[in-house]
């Protein structure tokens, strides 16, 4: 599936999100990256040995889940932008995602948006509640949305555009 | 006549470093590139690239482009020549260029007794019924038109070719506000890193594989793209048609290697389709079956950047050793960059590129 559409799977992803203990523990990265290509920013811009050294170039990025703390830093550094942090105990019933984004125009603080599955599909309304654009992160804009539980492993992207009142 | 030391032909991402690992000799370089504009592809590449922190990972291609532009400025030894086409090689060692001011053009001799050619690539396109229509781009030209000019392509595009250089492209559409109505690619997987697959994706964009282009339609520019799926033996399948209402189709097929000038010159050529064309056979440290002629980057095979820059260091420094220019340790500084370029292409998706190496190499 993933080779044919772009879409990972269950599997793909049920390989890279922590176990539900670690989730309640605090924020930590999520990184969607399934191939052997040549690449180790996320490694090298990681200040605590959350991601675990590469023997080669070519290995696919493993975390560890006890030293990762979601410090953010790692998701501007991907060039596949495949990296986002979750922190699962944000709200009761929400979390916050932390996703990279490279469009114009910005959403603002507090702006409901589209949240997109990994198909770009439409699944919900969801509220964007911060937007950091350091110059440290380049271009590529961290965006922070709140995202209801029942809902974290579908909602992966966003759109903003059309606005919202709710 | 204007002599030096090494001649490198391409200023793209592996003439560059070329330029730079020979200068670090002290070897007069002399570097030219028919764009006004040195950086070749690097320039319009504003996505961050992968490889490791000694390839710039995580830094935007043009912004690589112009570090290596000022690093290769900041050399007294090497001259730079641009809007400079070479034009031919001929008999010990005399090249004839191109020099365009305004609208004055000039035809320079340069006698070099080195020579390294990193000419890139060309791109490939595809037979099909009115695929000259306008409208119907190869993808580099959509790439100069909306990252080097500005200028949007259209307003609804097919990706034809789901390699890195069809999904990078499309992304960039979607920046520029220009939408995507799909990406196709007949062969049955995608050929690019699945992390670009997967972003533009979620963007919202389909990605079908297994489909082909069967023609275009239009009075006097493209209005539709018509694809369908195909078989085992690529043919397409009846009744399987889809149109789309697109008034861009941007061909994204493939690269096959800039050679003119190896067989001008006589070096032993070999068709390697793991490289995408005809090639010329080199060393380990890329001198081609011509003493003293270095081949570097995609005319040495169709690779991507990373890979480019290193191969491009590579060739510098062999062809300034051995003029008799001295490098400190050079032969830590080769075996690391060997090892470099071996670390790239170490993964499962380079399984091609290493088998057209093997092939190439004598």
């Amino acid at each position: 599936m993933l080779k044919t559409t772009g879409v990972p799977g269950e599997r793909d992803l049920n390989g890279v999100f922590p176990s539900p203990e670690r989730l309640k523990r605090g924020p930590v990265a999520i990184v969607e990256c399934f191939e052997t290509i040549p690449c180790n920013p996320c490694y090298t811009a990681c200040p605590s040995g959350g991601i675990n050294a590469f023997k080669s170039i070519t290995d696919l990025p493993t975390i560890d889940f006890d030293k990762c703390n979601g410090c953010t830093l790692c998701i501007s550094s991907c060039p596949g932008l495949a990296i986002m942090i979750i922190d699962y105990q944000h709200q009761k019933d929400y979390i916050k995602m932390t996703i990279p984004y490279e469009f114009f125009p910005l959403p603002k603080e507090g702006e409901w948006v589209k949240g997109l599955n990994r198909c770009g599909e439409e699944i919900e309304k969801v509220q964007v509640l911060s937007i950091i654009k350091e110059n440290q992160h380049d271009k590529t804009f961290l965006v922070s949305i709140a995202v209801p539980k029942n809902q974290f492993k579908e909602i992966r992207n966003i759109k903003v555009g059309d606005s919202y009142d709710k | 006549m204007i002599q030096t030391d090494i001649l490198v032909i391409g200023g793209g991402p592996s003439g560059l470093s070329a330029a730079i690992a020979a200068g670090k000799s002290g070897a007069q370089v002399l570097m030219v590139d028919r764009s006004p504009q040195f950086g070749g592809q690097l320039m319009k590449q504003t996505h961050m690239f992968f490889g490791s922190e000694n390839q710039y990972a995580s830094t935007r291609g043009f912004e690589i482009g112009h570090k290596l532009i000022k690093e290769v400025k900041s050399y007294k030894n090497i001259k730079i020549l641009p809007s400079t086409t070479a034009l031919g090689i001929y008999e010990g060692g005399v090249i004839t260029l191109e020099q365009k001011i305004g609208a004055e053009e000039f035809y320079l001799k340069v006698y070099a007794k080195s020579l390294i050619i990193a000419t890139g690539a060309l791109e490939k396109s595809l037979p099909f019924a009115n695929n000259d229509l306008p409208g119907i781009y190869g993808a580099g030209a959509v790439q100069t038109f909306m990252n080097e000019y500005l200028v949007k392509p259209g307003k609804r595009v097919l990706m034809v070719g789901a390699g890195n250089i069809g999904l990078i492209i499309s992304y960039q559409l979607l920046q520029a506000g220009v939408e995507v109505a799909g990406i196709i690619d007949a062969s049955p997987e995608i050929g690019g890193y699945l992390v670009h697959a997967s972003k533009v994706r979620r963007s919202g964009v389909p990605i079908l594989t297994g489909y082909t282009i069967l023609r275009a339609d239009g009075t006097d520019h493209i209005e539709k793209a018509t694809i369908a799926k195909v078989d085992q033996h690529w043919k397409p399948i009846s009744g399987t048609e889809i149109e789309f209402d697109v008034d861009v189709l941007c061909i994204s097929v493939g690269l096959t290697p800039s050679s003119a000038f190896f067989w001008q010159i006589g070096c032993e050529m070999l068709y390697v389709k793991e490289l995408g064309g005809y090639v010329p056979r080199r060393n380990e440290y890329l001198q081609t079956t011509v003493k003293n002629i270095y081949v570097a980057g995609d005319s040495a095979g169709i690779e991507e950047a990373s890979s480019a820059m290193v191969e491009g260091s590579m060739a510098g420094l062999a062809a300034s050793q051995a003029l008799g220019f001295k490098h400190t340790s050079y032969e830590n500084k080769m075996q690391g960059l060997l090892q470099e370029i071996q670390d790239l292409r170490g993964g499962e998706k380079s399984t091609h590129i290493r088998e057209g190496y093997k092939k190439a190499s004598f």
